[in-house]
């Protein structure tokens, strides 16, 4: 039966996630996207939260009662983009390894491979699914993984790899017999080079990298499944949350300021101009919401969200950056300015067109 | 949070989609054509099976709309017009029934009126019900309203001219319906003031002075009544009499709040028209051999690709919309902010879904064989009617920034 309500659960995650997001992430966010770095310390209070722990089963040293479930991740995804993108995706980066090996992994890959990310501090992971060419889409990789007797042999370019300079693992994504292949790589592997810290237009405070892979060669154990495919397009439904948590930051900013501003003898936000992109911006955001919490759920009741999550994602990308671009056309020549946050959400925003596989499940 | 279909609404959507498949597309195209005549065979047949439902359940055409002490009649309500007007929209707004009217006796009516106004509605020959609140120097800006109702002994004396009155022309004179209208007891008083009143078919003094010419949804019927001295029973106010000066805004406020229902209402039929086009074009491209890939980059699509993605997520949002509003009606929950977004999301996506599909069809889309064409004008007017694109965004914005309608106007 239709409901829109969150159960107390999803609720309670929902009201942890944005209260820390409030707290912690926003406040840091603005020092960490001009200084590149993201603090230690809020990155260890974010890991007590136990947002990445609590989706891990008992066995491999979480402590989930079930399969990890597309809603509360997009929940969580919201709640944390809505404080700060770029720190969000640093903190939520354990994913990027822990989702692929619980979803696809062998009973011998997960008990080798989740521990290592369960253990008291926080241990960041990677992922490399985008390629530095015009037109790249998780259907048509360039990067290739042949079968060589007991190997996997990887070849290719990627980029916007998060963390992979310090990350244990990296997933690399790969075109290979039977679709697309998820390849548990640790870092240090020969023939693969990383290259230098990525300059980005947003998410400053995120660290990524281009890597390159020359015959990198993986046991065939490193492979996590058969088709990777699925696998990517619930990490689409996380990003298209993020975009949603993105535009609710500006929306709430621009509110604020345009209750604040004076112009020709009336607050800015009483003037129909102003008011109705107000208005806009919130109906877009909840629409928005709405596609993907059902993409989300669609992928929980075992659905296989090819088209659903297609349109979500699309909507919500296109969203957050016509609804930032307003947060900050609100702020006028203020907005402009580094002084406001608005400017940062809509660079941060553009990247959802890109950010394949960079969001976590 | 679920997505599900329960098993009433799938049983609502399936026999509302009979009645649109089997009786209204057939004849949608003749009526469209031939304004202002009326299909009675149509009429006759949705009335029996109105009539039919209402005694199988007692609740109208609502049926069982309840689940784990849940109700869900409202996101039934628009699951059902959004077949009835996939069907054809013009038609679906001339079924006869209480309609808007019998919705405004059902909210504030007495017994004694309901029982009179409701409780035989659905005997003998089919009947309609209808709202009339605009005059011709006012829209949405219904405080203005000027019709005047005079207490002159036991009877209201009624004087004014209404305009946009759907199914007016069908309650007055071609049935034995009703109308309910707005007039005020006190111009010089305000909001307050204004008070409905019901007005039975053969009333002396009122008249059906125009039928409107229309771009589309040219099947339903939208009249000019004038009242001229119009004499009408002292009980058929709905309401008080009394003008409560102190407390006007939340009177006032009351009213307004049956858009709350009917807006996601609006929304969803304008919902079932988009989705016609969108389902005739997709039909349409795939008997060409164009089928829709969903996941190539932005870099290979092609235009209609990407149109099409763009359109079913614009319908599906304003579809999401529309039900969020409809579920926390049912939940009791006030969804003022909610019905305003579905009705403004709705009114624009529709407008655009089948302008493009009119477009992206060519002349196939703009030719009078095809319904395409069609769809495009019957859509439109979910972008105006209770409430325009505009008034609905003034509605969210004062609802998001937490002004009242003084602060932001």
């Amino acid at each position: 039966m239709i409901d829109f309500e969150l159960d107390e659960e999803q609720q309670l995650i929902r009201e942890t996630v944005t209260t820390f997001a409030a707290e912690q992430l926003r406040p840091a966010a603005r020092e960490a996207d001009e200084t590149g770095v993201i603090p230690e310390s809020l990155v260890r209070t974010a890991w007590d939260l136990g947002l990445i722990q609590g989706s891990v089963p008992e066995s491999y040293g979480g402590y989930a009662s079930g399969d990890p479930s597309a809603v509360t991740g997009a929940i969580v995804a919201e709640g944390l983009a809505e404080g700060d993108l770029a720190i969000a995706l640093h903190l939520l980066s354990p994913r990027l390894v822990v989702d692929p090996v619980l979803r696809l992994g062998s009973e011998e890959q997960k008990k080798a491979i989740l521990p290592i990310y369960m253990s008291e501090r926080f241990t960041p992971g990677s992922a490399a699914v985008v390629e530095p060419w015009l037109g790249f889409h998780f259907t048509k990789m360039k990067t290739t993984a042949r079968r060589d007797g007991n190997d996997y042999v990887l070849d290719g370019t990627k980029c916007q790899v998060v963390l992979a300079a310090s990350a244990p693992h990296i997933v690399v994504y790969a075109a290979a017999e039977g679709g697309i292949g998820a390849f548990v790589v640790p870092g240090g592997t020969a023939g693969l080079t990383i290259g230098e810290r990525e300059k980005n237009l947003g998410l400053r405070g995120l660290e990524t990298y281009e890597i390159r892979l020359d015959g990198c060669r993986v046991p065939a154990s490193a492979r996590l499944g058969g088709d990777a495919t699925p696998m990517l397009r619930r990490s689409r439904v996380a990003q298209s949350a993020m975009a949603v948590g993105i535009a609710k930051a500006s929306l709430d900013y621009a509110i604020t300021y345009a209750k604040e501003r004076d112009a020709f003898g009336v607050k800015i936000a009483q003037k129909q101009a102003i008011a109705f992109m107000i208005a806009d911006m919130a109906t877009e955001t909840e629409a928005a919401r709405l596609l993907n919490f059902e993409a989300a759920w669609n992928l929980d009741q075992g659905g296989d969200g090819s088209r659903e999550v297609a349109i979500a994602h699309r909507y919500s990308s296109d969203m957050a950056m016509t609804v930032t671009d307003n947060g900050l056309q609100v702020l006028g020549g203020h907005g402009f300015i580094r002084d406001h946050p608005v400017e940062m959400w809509a660079r941060n925003a553009r990247g959802f067109a890109i950010f394949e596989g960079i969001a976590s499940v | 949070m679920d997505f599900s279909l329960s098993e009433a609404a799938q049983s609502r959507i399936a026999m509302s989609r009979m009645a649109a498949e089997g009786m209204m597309r057939p004849i949608a195209r003749q009526f469209d054509e031939q304004e202002h005549t009326d299909p009675w065979e149509f009429f006759q047949s949705m009335w029996d099976i109105s009539r039919g439902n209402r005694d199988a359940t007692g609740m109208g055409s609502q049926g069982n709309g309840k689940k784990n002490g849940r109700s869900e009649n409202t996101l039934l309500a628009c699951m059902q017009i959004e077949e009835l007007a996939w069907g054809d929209a013009g038609l679906y707004l001339s079924i006869p029934n209480p309609g808007l009217g019998g919705a405004a006796v059902q909210a504030v009516g007495t017994p004694e009126q309901k029982q009179r106004y409701l409780g035989t509605f659905y005997e003998g020959k089919p009947r309609w019900a209808a709202m009339a609140i605009t005059e011709p120097h006012f829209g949405s800006d219904s405080k203005q309203v000027a019709t005047t109702a005079v207490r002159d002994g036991d009877e209201w004396v009624l004087n004014g001219t209404k305009i946009f009155c759907t199914s007016g022309h069908r309650a007055l004179d071609k049935s034995d319906g009703f109308v309910v209208v707005w007039a005020t007891l006190d111009k010089s008083k305000g909001r307050a003031a204004i008070k409905s009143f019901i007005v039975p078919a053969g009333t002396p003094g009122v008249t059906v002075t125009k039928i409107e010419d229309k771009m589309g949804i040219r099947a339903s019927d939208t009249a000019m009544i004038v009242f001229e001295n119009a004499r009408i029973p002292a009980d058929n106010i709905l309401g008080t009499a009394e003008i409560v000066e102190k407390d006007s805004r939340a009177g006032f406020g009351g009213v307004m709040a049956t858009f709350d229902s009917t807006r996601p209402i609006v929304a969803a039929s304008g919902i079932g028209v988009a989705r016609a086009s969108l389902e005739f074009l997709k039909q349409a491209l795939e008997e060409a051999g164009i089928t829709i890939r969903y996941e190539v980059s932005a870099y290979d699509q092609t235009v209609l690709e990407r149109e099409i993605m763009n359109m079913e997520a614009q319908l599906q949002a304003s579809r999401l919309l529309t039900w969020k509003a409809c579920n926390m009606m049912d939940r009791g929950q006030r969804n003022s902010k909610e019905a305003s977004m579905a009705k403004a999301k709705a009114g624009l996506a529709v407008t655009r879904i089948t302008q493009k599909c009119v477009e992206l069809a060519g002349a196939f889309g703009y030719s009078r064989k095809q319904m395409l064409e069609k769809w495009m004008r019957d859509a439109k007017i979910t972008d105006i009617y209770e409430g325009t694109q505009q008034i609905n965004q003034l509605i969210i914005a004062r609802a998001v920034l937490g002004y009242t309608s003084v602060e932001l106007n």
